[in-house]
């Protein structure tokens, strides 16, 4: 596996080379190569972006299939907050989570019970006057990402506390493998995704050694298979309980839902990548003072809004809410009460991505720059993106850096054309 | 009060931003082109934060105080200079106006979350070395250093 492991991924057949994702990749890691959309690696954060808005539904995310589960002796879902979002009030989420019984899976943990023990840690990071702040959170993997890209100056701000998914996985590995007797590696731990970055979080994880989660199966990729199952479990099979999250857990799919949570009010909840550049823009100028805590989504709505979902984001996000009205609000947490905060926490240092830089030596860099200037001044500044480069500076960049040729302006060619013509 | 001068001997780069008077929709526009450039020369990310900290109180007083102004970026060898001048009032006693909370900006302005007075303080904060020059009436200019 590389150091730039994604799971976003093209599907080239699909693509048509149309420049609909040029434009709405947020760190501009999209060109469009010989007809078709090529992703630059270093520069993905996952976000799923383009995943969104491509009309061919070129763009995919490498998941798992349940056929992974044949890997290991004892199998273990853990689906998504989101989950709780996906299907309308008549289907029970402590059936739903049963299903996952018939799937294959040996047992399922509610991730919202995760977030629930999250809570009062978060609290702690938060009165921890030895934190730079505002503290941001982990919750959106993207959004570390970034961070590490683009605002690497932000790295200290970055709550040191690892995801709902991650703190499931560890609890729910510790416990089965003291209860049935399987050894570390018999235990397959599924996240069942709303999210291509939270795959990447478990392939290529950042703060942390190795994931405790071994695979993720999109919530798109099992929704039909759920609905069936649903219908299958008849009253008289045992259901399991599954659910143990609050409404404050649960909450947690939404955006604004970790703060609530925590009950504060000195927070920002932003969603949608381009608010998120602009906010963290902000903070990096030192124009966010009066507060302590940002949740930053890369999704409209939040995880409820992930490109991996089936419902849309907003109907989503409204059940969440509604839900938060229905579960009570503390759930029996005293199990968990005394495990160490460490168990909370990514525990590696979080590196800057220093991809944008053009040259290792500041004197050559600098080379490049005027270059880029001077090649910027001759283009035409329209950003049409034909040439499959962003912007027409993307562009000038391009050239400079050896990715692609002056001749690659299409407007220019056409207007040399003309005038020869002429 | 000492002259500022602007020495471009020995710079390797030169950026030049407007900043227009009371365009408060656009302020923020500078500092976040010259982060950009910044971070694509590879300097250390902590010094970026300071210019793009400096540079942004120093467009928004621009556009508040001033009748316009510039800013230039300079990238030398060893450090980074800024020098922010406008035209305008200038200021009338420079060491109260580098007192952290004074400020003498509109009720308005207050209001839109700017003038705290904490501007040339916090500019301050962030650099290396300090310059500040004013002739009421006519100007003030600022210039911060930064060292690599």
């Amino acid at each position: 596996m590389n150091d730039y492991w994604h799971s976003v991924i093209l599907e080239e057949d699909y693509c048509n080379g149309c420049t609909h994702c040029l434009d709405r990749c947020p760190t501009q890691a999209i060109r469009i190569v010989d007809g078709k959309a090529k992703i630059i690696n270093e520069r993905c954060i996952d976000c799923g972006e383009c995943l969104k808005v491509c009309p061919f539904k070129a763009k995919g995310a490498l998941v798992d299939g349940l056929e992974m589960l044949d890997n290991f002796k004892f199998n273990i879902a853990l689906p998504s907050i989101s989950l709780y979002g996906q299907f309308s009030k008549e289907f029970e989420i402590n059936k739903l989570f049963n299903c996952f019984y018939k799937l294959g899976f040996d047992f399922v943990f509610d991730v919202a019970y995760a977030a629930d023990l999250l809570v009062s840690r978060q609290l702690k990071k938060l009165q921890n006057k030895g934190l730079q702040k505002p503290l941001i959170s982990t919750f959106c993997p993207a959004v570390v990402r970034l961070i590490q890209l683009k605002y690497p100056s932000l790295i200290d701000h970055i709550i040191p506390l690892e995801t709902p998914m991650e703190v499931a996985a560890r609890i729910v590995r510790q416990e089965v493998m003291e209860k049935t007797g399987f050894s570390y590696d018999e235990i397959g731990i599924f996240y069942i995704t709303e999210c291509p970055a939270k795959i990447t979080s478990i392939k290529k994880p950042v703060g942390i050694e190795k994931s405790y989660v071994d695979g993720a199966l999109s919530i798109e990729s099992i929704y039909a298979k759920l609905m069936k199952i649903y219908d299958e479990l008849g009253s008289g099979r045992h259901i399991e309980s599954v659910q143990q999250a609050s409404a404050k857990g649960i909450g947690w799919g939404k955006v604004g839902g970790q703060s609530i949570a925590m009950g504060i009010e000195n927070y920002m909840a932003v969603d949608g990548v381009e608010e998120v550049i602009k906010v963290l823009d902000k903070v990096e100028s030192g124009r966010i003072s009066d507060v302590d805590f940002i949740e930053a989504y890369s999704c409209v709505t939040g995880c409820v809004g992930g490109p991996l979902n089936v419902e849309n984001p907003f109907i989503a996000k409204s059940r969440i809410r509604q839900l938060t009205t229905q579960y009570p609000q503390e759930v029996d947490l005293t199990k968990y009460a005394d495990v160490e905060d460490s168990f909370f926490e990514w525990n590696q240092e979080i590196e800057p991505l220093q991809v944008m830089k053009l040259d290792s030596d500041i004197k050559v860099a600098l080379q490049k720059m005027t270059k880029i200037e001077e090649l910027f001044q001759h283009l035409p500044g329209i950003n049409c993106g034909a040439c499959g480069a962003p912007t027409c500076r993307a562009l000038a960049e391009d050239i400079v850096m050896g990715r692609a040729s002056f001749e690659d302006c299409v407007v220019l060619r056409n207007s040399k054309k003309e005038g020869s013509e002429g | 009060m000492e002259s500022i001068s602007f020495n471009e001997e020995g710079s390797l780069m030169k950026l030049e931003y407007d900043v227009l008077k009371e365009d408060f929709s656009r302020a923020g526009e500078a500092s976040s082109k010259i982060k950009k450039v910044l971070m694509q020369l590879g300097i250390d990310s902590k010094i970026i934060r300071r210019i793009a900290i400096a540079t942004y109180e120093a467009e928004i007083n621009v556009a508040i105080h001033s009748e316009g102004g510039k800013i230039f970026v300079l990238v030398k060898d060893d450090k980074i200079e800024v020098l922010i001048e406008d035209v305008g009032p200038g200021i009338e006693n420079v060491n109260l106006a580098m007192t952290e909370g004074y400020s003498t900006a509109t009720q308005q302005v207050r209001e839109m979350g700017f003038g705290a007075g904490m501007g040339l303080p916090n500019m301050k904060r962030c650099s290396d070395e300090f310059y500040i020059a004013s002739k009421v009436g006519e100007y003030t200019k600022v210039k911060l250093v930064m060292n690599l």
